[in-house]
């Protein structure tokens, strides 16, 4: 199955990843029809599975103290651009 | 012309009174200083992992029960992906697939022909409760070409309410959200003051011809208060109308309502549908919540949640506490709206009941037109009145035992709205308003005036 142009379009603007030549556009069939091989397994009557741990995987419950934050400094750090204490992104 | 009928739907989002956020530890708090609320978690650094906070279930479930609802024993959550500056995980989390709560009802009053009088009872179908995160803010600045983010919200934790379009208008939205507040309030699961952001509403219009199927529908949003609410929604009613009319169509797109020029606007940024590709959180389990059947005996409490033990301590809804105020003391329904809509107010009428001997049904006459006129002519909240209930009861005394009439009652009121610190007997006295008592004296006083004119009373007589 061919990927069309528009999908194509699509796909690099939901992942902002380009597909600029040929090359990545094969790549991209290819996993495309390597992840349909999921399609063979018939699951009638099988519930989605979370986790292969089922039901002793326990949602931890957090008391509602206040433990962190308060680290403006070193969150600031990490980025390029900042105008007191705000982080810069580009418009819009 | 065939009649339109116009369909309204709402999506709620408040937020979680809690001191923590939804998947971390850093303090929900209104404006602090940029960026120091934030966690690790909040700023999305690799590594990171969500830890969800027991109240906010807590406060979801207390909602979904006050509205009705299925609660869900197995909720899930799932990663809703989308790009912007505030969002630095590049998703939220949410509940897509399984809410904890649904299948709920809100029951709200209208005035009919805004008559007080006259109030009719309307419900709405609550879709589901989910628990999802907030974003971040962004604070655009078009002159440098930069947007600046302030990650103290994000990632606090949020209810949102789905409202089925089950309304026709912006007055039937906004009475359907002012219950919903009051609600939250009681229960104390969120504060819901719109002004803060804790309570955002965006409506869903659309409007077809009766017998017809439902219209394509706009999301309105940037509604940032109950006044606007109504003022967007019929504005968008009518432009889809008129644009119907003149044979136009109407697009499936979001708009926000500009409020000074109250109207609806297309929002830029909303090309074509966004595809959010839900998935899975991989990261958090199914959250299960018990009930006193199913509660189990190995556990550690503090990691169970018993709905029927918060059923148990629900408070007064506002509708039960309207009843038993209209029962209690014999007022009329729309009292007990007016009493439960200014905050303190039903308190302040109860307290003033307990001190006074006139009758409750004589002394809601004072509270609402007396008191409240004068609350919101000055712009008071009833915690910052001069008058207190003390001293409007020992004035309501003064009225009742006959020491004075209930035009100087009036003055005295006027006097002690002041709040110079007197009583209303010293201002009696000082402005000598006492009612004669002495029936001879009044006969004096009579005669007198007789006396001063003759004629009048020869005319009189004669008829």
């Amino acid at each position: 199955q061919k990927v069309s142009v528009e999908v194509l379009e699509h796909l690099e603007h939901l992942a902002l990843v380009d597909f600029r030549d040929a090359e990545g556009v094969e790549r991209l069939q290819k996993a495309i029809q390597f992840a349909d091989q999921l399609h063979e397994v018939n699951t009638d009557g099988v519930e989605p599975m979370d986790s292969v741990l089922e039901d002793r995987w326990c949602l931890y419950l957090r008391e509602d103290d206040v433990t962190e934050g308060n680290c403006t400094k070193e969150l600031l750090e990490n980025a390029r651009e900042k105008v007191e204490e705000y982080f810069v992104a580009p418009p819009g | 012309l065939a009649p339109w009928v116009p369909v309204v739907g709402l999506e709620i989002h408040a937020q979680i009174s809690s001191n923590s956020k939804l998947f971390s530890g850093s303090q929900v708090q209104f404006a602090a200083p940029p960026n120091s609320l934030v966690s690790f978690f909040d700023a999305s650094l690799p590594g990171t992992l969500p830890v969800l906070n027991r109240r906010c279930v807590e406060a979801a479930v207390m909602t979904g029960l006050a509205l009705n609802c299925s609660i869900n024993k197995k909720s899930l959550f799932d990663r809703k992906h989308y790009f912007y500056a505030d969002l630095p995980a590049g998703y939220q989390i949410t509940q897509q697939r399984v809410p904890i709560a649904v299948n709920g009802s809100l029951s709200y009053s209208l005035c009919i022909d805004n008559k007080m009088s006259q109030m009719v009872t309307k419900t709405v179908r609550i879709k589901q409760i989910q628990l999802e995160q907030d974003s971040g803010k962004s604070l655009h600045d078009d002159t440098r070409s930069q947007t600046l983010v302030d990650l103290n919200r994000a990632g606090v934790g949020l209810m949102e309410v789905v409202m089925e379009p089950d309304m026709c208008c912006g007055e039937e939205a906004a009475a359907a959200v002012r219950e919903l507040q009051l609600i939250l309030q009681t229960l104390g699961s969120s504060q819901a003051v719109m002004a803060e952001g804790q309570l955002r509403v965006d409506a869903n219009v659309s409007v077809h011809h009766p017998g017809e199927p439902y219209g394509v529908r706009t999301e309105v949003k940037n509604i940032n208060s109950i006044r606007f609410l109504v003022k967007a929604i019929d504005y968008e009613i009518q432009r889809q109308i008129e644009e119907l009319e003149n044979g136009g169509t109407i697009l499936n797109e979001t708009r926000a309502f500009d409020s000074k020029l109250g109207c609806t606007v297309p929002m830029r940024d909303k090309e074509g549908k966004q595809d959010y590709r839900f998935m899975p959180e991989p990261n958090l389990p199914p959250l299960i919540l018990y009930d006193a059947k199913s509660l189990p005996t190995n556990m550690n409490h503090q990691q169970v949640i018993n709905i029927d033990w918060i059923h148990e301590r629900l408070p007064d809804l506002p509708s039960v506490k309207r009843k038993k105020l209209v029962e209690q003391y014999g007022i009329l329904p729309e009292h007990s709206f007016t009493l439960l809509n200014e905050d303190g107010l039903a308190e302040f009428f109860e307290s003033v009941v307990k001190q006074t001997q006139m009758k409750p049904k004589k002394v809601i006459g004072w509270i609402l037109k007396d008191l409240l006129s004068y609350l919101k002519q000055h712009s008071l909240t009833v915690k910052e009145s001069p008058v207190s209930s003390f001293l409007l009861a020992d004035l309501l005394n003064l009225l009742e035992k006959k020491e004075i009439s209930s035009t100087a009652a009036k003055q005295v009121l006027a006097e002690l709205w002041k709040g110079e610190g007197k009583t209303p007997l010293e201002i009696v006295k000082e402005q000598k308003l006492e009612l004669l008592q002495d029936q001879k004296e009044l006969e004096q006083i009579c005669q007198a005036v007789i006396d001063g004119h003759k004629n009048e009373v020869i005319m009189m007589v004669l008829g």
